[in-house]
């Protein structure tokens, strides 16, 4: 390609884009520069200077690579190409230097540090580092500073690179730390010394390059060379992070990001950074059933999978029902739909929440647009929702798109997004009235306009009505083009596409959730399956006998006849499918407490004491089933084509402002609701939210 | 010795009238109408032959920065920011000029904006100059009142706006870039470079930062011209100067003098000679307190100009001379030095951060002899290591003097240690 430079990196000649900086040209070349303050995804900061590298024909001095770019260089007087050099004795003393100066008022308190084994700083220092410490004065120590429950600090170990309040400032959007003092004195601190109120501040504890910055509820807890590190996928939320679970023996440690720029980059929110203590408590470790006293008592597998065949035994398809949750894996609802339609049962619903999304039309369903896509978008209108809060790693996208020159608005309720945005109404009446706001001629000049509505809305008596409006706007300003779908749905679920792909939904004579509810409390329907479904009202159920499979001990555990204890998404492989359609597999880090199976392989050992064995005995062959029907989910394991548009027609909306969707960012689901870790979290935003209504 | 009919400032002393109608009868806003009239291109032209060299410390051709601005104005306008953000220690010789004789440097702002296409300027003034900025603003009004600054000002056809900043006291704000980020109302730190202030300064606007008296002397050069400007000094040294003279002489000064004008004659003409006699002279620091010192010696045949002493491995700077008889501790003058650096050291990059702190501490210890012979080498290794690495020059200012100190009094240093080690007083450990 034409536009690509020639230089020369340590005697090699690579051709590199001339946007890129140094460090990164000669990343692509294969050479490691040593850096703490330099991060792909924030700010240059240039403070570090241990990247320096050696620009030949240039000042006597050697360059920050950070910060120069190979545009910024000039080749020899006789046409030579431009030449740096990473491995001169300039350089190596240069980097001697700043490594020397760096260690100097750090503390060596590294078998104390939970950074240990997993420092930038430790690993530099032995590969660029003096072998001795000429220092002989006394060493600098700093005031510890509050950063709240999830963030402990050790300010003395801080080497001042300002990742953290770039971090805060910049993708987090909540600029509540910064760098005070001069010289010496310089120290990072949170403006106000108060708990940081971001929704994804855990990741500065990935950024502090040293110990500075550490995870306050794994400290002291484990060495990073003790840990088996699983690749898997969050489930907290409709985006599918990408994770890695951190195991020693059967307890999850620590969660942290893994990158993927398709989807969270290197984010994730606190809630799936820090959910692993609610992993260990509340958990449901054996089968229980109801005895005639009333109560739930301990039981083998065999009692409770009698106590099931029992029931179903005396009850046609029609009067049993299945309704998943949040945090299921593709393969447990595949199992309980095979499952369940041999006994011809068609009430199957995935939209716990009583969604109203169409089963049949993708183009209504998905988040069309991709997330890697809202980099695209130059206008974006968000409909009764608050990304914040139910995608706090994608809406620090929005943000990003935002900070990029792309104008936001929302309909819906005016919360702190941490961008700017224009406020054109709080519900569907502003919808309706869109053209008369300011904010159409925006969305309508832009060049990828996007609409987001937000799943919440669909819960509504009049989603299907809001839906279509939705969808005819943007058709109307234009965000439905050749090669881009300017429509999206922000779902809430990890576990929501998956169902509807695989149709874990209600079946021609079956019954939507709304009516399954209604079903149980007039008798209709006798018998209802929660697969780890937990958000809806148990009241509702009436004297259905309800089985709950599941891992906590929350609400549909206490209303439940039988208990199945299932294993969560850390503790099995598991297919889950994200907003904008994207398979992804968990894996499993570990295994279930006690008795707790793996979800997939209860029902099919259920399916065995019914007396009609499923035909898969192992995951394997449930997936190869499941290919076959889905190729997409498995074999292939690919985003879906581009959904043919289908845009529903308006309809009549009332006239009742959209209500938040989430209520408490950090108790939405029942692993987090048994952790403590998140109870805290949870009651600290609600003292803010106090404190700021006051 | 300068005429004084070839001095720019006829007023440095503070003697005659400072308000506009003196400025006036000295020869101030005389044509400036018909200097504008010559367009900016001639102007450049003319300073670029005069060979003015910035009088900031750095000594870069002045002609030649303004030649780095954008021929045309583009969407962003192009500003003039002053830098009187003078707080180098022993640099004294800008307050004069904007106490005394501000309306050279207004003057300057109009003519060098115009130049550059700038219809507005900045003035950053240092924290601690209260007299200078109430002086200055005085001044400023003046000239606005009398249709010199603003709308068409000085009759030239060319708006023109000048505005006084003052600063916080922080001497990091006399870095260029700092001083930009100072004026925006952000924290005072210096940017990386590229992209140089003259293509993305204030407000990310084409910018250019000149000195004072850089500023000030510009007027004259195009009343008498570049010839006139350029006959005194040596080739490449052009023009007349002010040397700003402290410490151990016997009438300390500011001064206009010529370029290349000899260490001998300016401190026996203007500043009644070394106190105690040219035999009592022990060393002195040529350019302001980040250039290295000179012992006594070298002073003999000494020439003030920027290539002799850079020659000499220190520099001119902004000729502020600081004179140090026998009697001065120089391991403690130096330490002081570092102390400042260390205390405006703006902890942005490592080396200057932990650099300034370290030094300082050795030479703590220097100066009271406890320490090893081995560490002045340490000492040396890490004002190295400091030099170069860092993102602004404040680094390499910090580690310029301790160098200079170790190069010129090694001797004494170690004299000290030993004299601490062994409990024998010898006899060059001062104090």
């Amino acid at each position: 390609m034409s536009d690509l430079r020639k230089i020369i990196i340590d005697g090699q000649e690579v051709e590199v884009h001339p946007d890129l900086a140094l460090i990164q040209a000669c990343e692509q070349a294969g050479i490691a520069v040593p850096r703490f303050c330099y991060h792909d995804r924030l700010s240059i900061a240039g403070n570090c200077r241990m990247c320096l590298v050696e620009v030949v024909g240039g000042p006597p001095k050697p360059a920050a690579s950070c910060h120069m770019q190979v545009k910024d260089l000039r080749g020899g007087r006789n046409g030579e190409l431009p030449e740096i050099k990473t491995n001169s004795p300039m350089v190596k003393k240069a980097r001697e230097g700043v490594m020397e100066f760096l260690l100097i008022n750090h503390p060596l308190d590294c078998p104390i540090c939970d950074q240990g084994g997993e420092c930038d700083l430790q690993d530099q220092a032995l590969a660029f580092g003096r072998d001795c410490s000429r220092f002989e004065e006394d060493k600098r120590s700093m005031d510890e500073i509050n950063l709240g429950p999830l963030i402990k600090t050790q300010m003395t170990r801080c080497i001042q690179c300002t990742r953290c309040v770039r971090y805060m400032t910049e993708v987090a959007g909540v600029p509540e730390m910064g760098c005070t003092g001069r010289g010496e004195d310089a120290e990072i601190i949170s403006y106000l010394d108060r708990n940081l109120s971001s929704e994804m501040q855990g990741n500065v504890i990935d950024l502090c390059p040293v110990g500075a910055l550490t995870s306050r509820p794994y400290a002291f807890t484990a060495r990073p060379w003790e840990l088996k590190k699983t690749e898997s996928i969050d489930v907290m939320d409709a985006l599918g992070a990408n994770i890695r679970i951190d195991v020693r023996g059967r307890e999850v440690m620590r969660i942290m990001p893994r990158n993927n720029d398709d989807v969270n980059e290197e984010w994730i929110s606190d809630k799936t950074r820090f959910i692993w203590d609610g992993l260990r408590n509340q958990r449901l470790d054996r089968p229980y059933v109801r005895g005639t006293d009333g109560k739930l008592a301990p039981a083998s597998w065999e009692q409770a999978f009698t106590a099931i065949a029992d029931k179903m035994a005396g009850l046609s398809g029609g009067q049993i029902a299945a309704i998943a949750g949040d945090l299921v894996s593709v393969e447990a609802m595949w199992a309980l739909k095979q499952l369940l339609a041999q006994k011809g049962v068609e009430s199957l619903e995935c939209r716990q929440d009583g969604a109203l999304i169409p089963t049949d039309n993708p183009s209504a369903a998905l988040f069309n647009p991709s997330i890697a896509g809202i980099d695209e978008a130059d206008a974006i209108l968000l409909i009764g929702t608050n990304p914040r809060l139910e995608s706090p790693v994608l809406n620090a996208r929005i943000r990003k798109a935002w900070l990029n020159g792309a104008e936001v608005g929302l309909i819906g309720q005016p919360v702190d997004l941490t961008y700017e945005y224009a406020h054109v109404g709080a519900g569907p009446r502003s919808l309706a009235d869109f053209d008369q706001s300011g904010f159409y001629s925006v969305l309508k000049n832009a060049k990828r306009p996007m609409v987001v509505l937000g799943n919440g809305v669909l819960a509504r008596r009049d989603g299907l009505a809001i839906l279509g409006t939705a969808m005819q706007l943007a058709e109307h300003v234009g965000a439905i083009q050749e090669d881009w779908t300017g429509f999206g749905v922000l779902h809430t679920a990890a576990s929501r596409i998956g169902g509807l792909e695989i149709g874990f939904v209600p079946g021609e004579n079956g019954r939507a959730l709304p009516s399954i509810l209604d079903g149980a409390a007039t008798g209709a329907v006798e018998m209802v399956w929660l697969l780890g479904a937990d958000e809806i009202d148990m009241n509702r159920l009436g004297g259905a006998f309800v089985v709950y499979q599941g891992s906590h001990g929350d609400a549909g555990a206490h209303r439940a006849d039988v208990i199945l204890p299932g294993a969560t998404y850390t503790e099995e492989p598991g297919i889950f499918v994200n907003l904008e359609g994207r398979p992804q597999q968990a894996m499993s880090a570990g295994l279930a407490p006690g008795e707790a199976k793996e979800n997939w392989a209860i029902i099919r050992a259920l399916s065995a004491h019914l007396g009609a064995t499923l035909p898969f005995n192992s995951l394997a062959e449930l997936r190869a089933q499941l290919a076959n029907e889905h190729p997409r989910l498995w074999d292939e394991m690919d985003m879906p084509a581009r959904a043919a548009w289908q845009p529903l027609v308006a309809g009549a909306m009332d006239d009742t402002p959209f209500a938040p969707t989430i209520q408490d960012f950090y108790l939405t689901n029942p692993i987090a609701r048994a952790s403590q870790v998140m109870a805290q979290l949870s009651k600290d935003a609600a003292e803010r939210a106090a404190v700021a209504a006051e | 010795m300068l005429s004084d009919s070839d001095r720019i400032f006829q007023n440095i002393y503070g003697m005659k009238d400072r308000s506009l109608a003196g400025a006036r009868a000295r020869g101030c806003w005389d044509g400036t109408a018909a200097l504008v009239a010559r367009g900016g291109e001639a102007i450049i032209q003319e300073v670029k032959d005069s060979g003015l060299r910035g009088r900031g410390g750095a000594g870069f051709p002045t002609g030649l920065k303004w030649s780095f601005m954008p021929k045309e104005v583009g969407e962003r306008p192009h500003y003039l920011v002053v830098n009187a953000d003078e707080s180098e220690p022993g640099t004294c010789k800008d307050r004069e000029i904007m106490r005394h004789d501000p309306h050279t440097l207004i003057e300057g702002c109009l003519l060098a904006s115009f130049a550059m296409q700038a219809h507005a300027c900045y003035i950053y003034l240092r924290g601690e100059y209260i007299r200078e900025r109430q002086a200055l603003q005085v001044a400023i009004d003046e000239a606005y009142d009398a249709g010199l600054l603003g709308k068409n000002a000085a009759g030239s056809g060319w708006d023109f706006d000048l505005y006084l900043h003052h600063g916080a006291g922080a001497y990091i704000c006399g870095e260029e870039t700092a001083l930009i980020e100072s004026l925006e109302g952000k924290k005072g730190m210096p940017r990386l470079k590229p992209p140089f202030p003259a293509g993305a300064g204030l407000y990310g606007c084409p910018t250019t930062v000149n000195n004072v008296e850089s500023i000030a002397v510009v007027p004259e050069i195009l009343r008498r011209g570049a010839e006139w400007f350029k006959s005194f000094g040596r080739e490449n040294n052009a023009g007349t100067k002010l040397f700003a003279i402290s410490g151990h002489v016997e009438r300390p000064c500011v001064v206009e003098e010529a370029m290349s004008i000899t260490f001998r004659e300016l401190i026996d003409r203007h500043c009644g000679g070394i106190r105690g006699g040219w035999g009592n002279l022990k060393a002195i620091i040529p350019g302001g307190s980040s250039v290295p010192c000179l012992k006594a010696e070298q002073c003999d045949d000494l020439i003030m100009d920027f290539d002799t002493l850079r020659g000499l491995g220190s520099g001119l700077g902004t000729a502020a001379v600081i004179v140090m008889d026998e009697s001065t501790d120089i391991i403690k003058a130096i330490w002081r030095l570092s102390k400042f650096y260390k205390h405006e050291s703006c902890g942005q990059c490592t080396p200057c951060r932990e650099g300034t702190g370290w030094m300082m501490r050795v030479m703590d210890r220097l100066v009271r002899g406890e320490a090893e012979i081995e560490e002045i080498d340490t000492l040396l290794d890490v004002t190295k290591q400091v030099e170069g690495h860092t993102i602004c020059a404040l680094g390499d200012a910090a580690a310029w003097p301790i160098q200079g100190l170790i190069r010129n009094f090694r001797d004494e240093i170690e004299d000290r240690i030993k004299a601490r080690q062994t409990g024998k007083v010898s006899a060059v450990a001062a104090e």
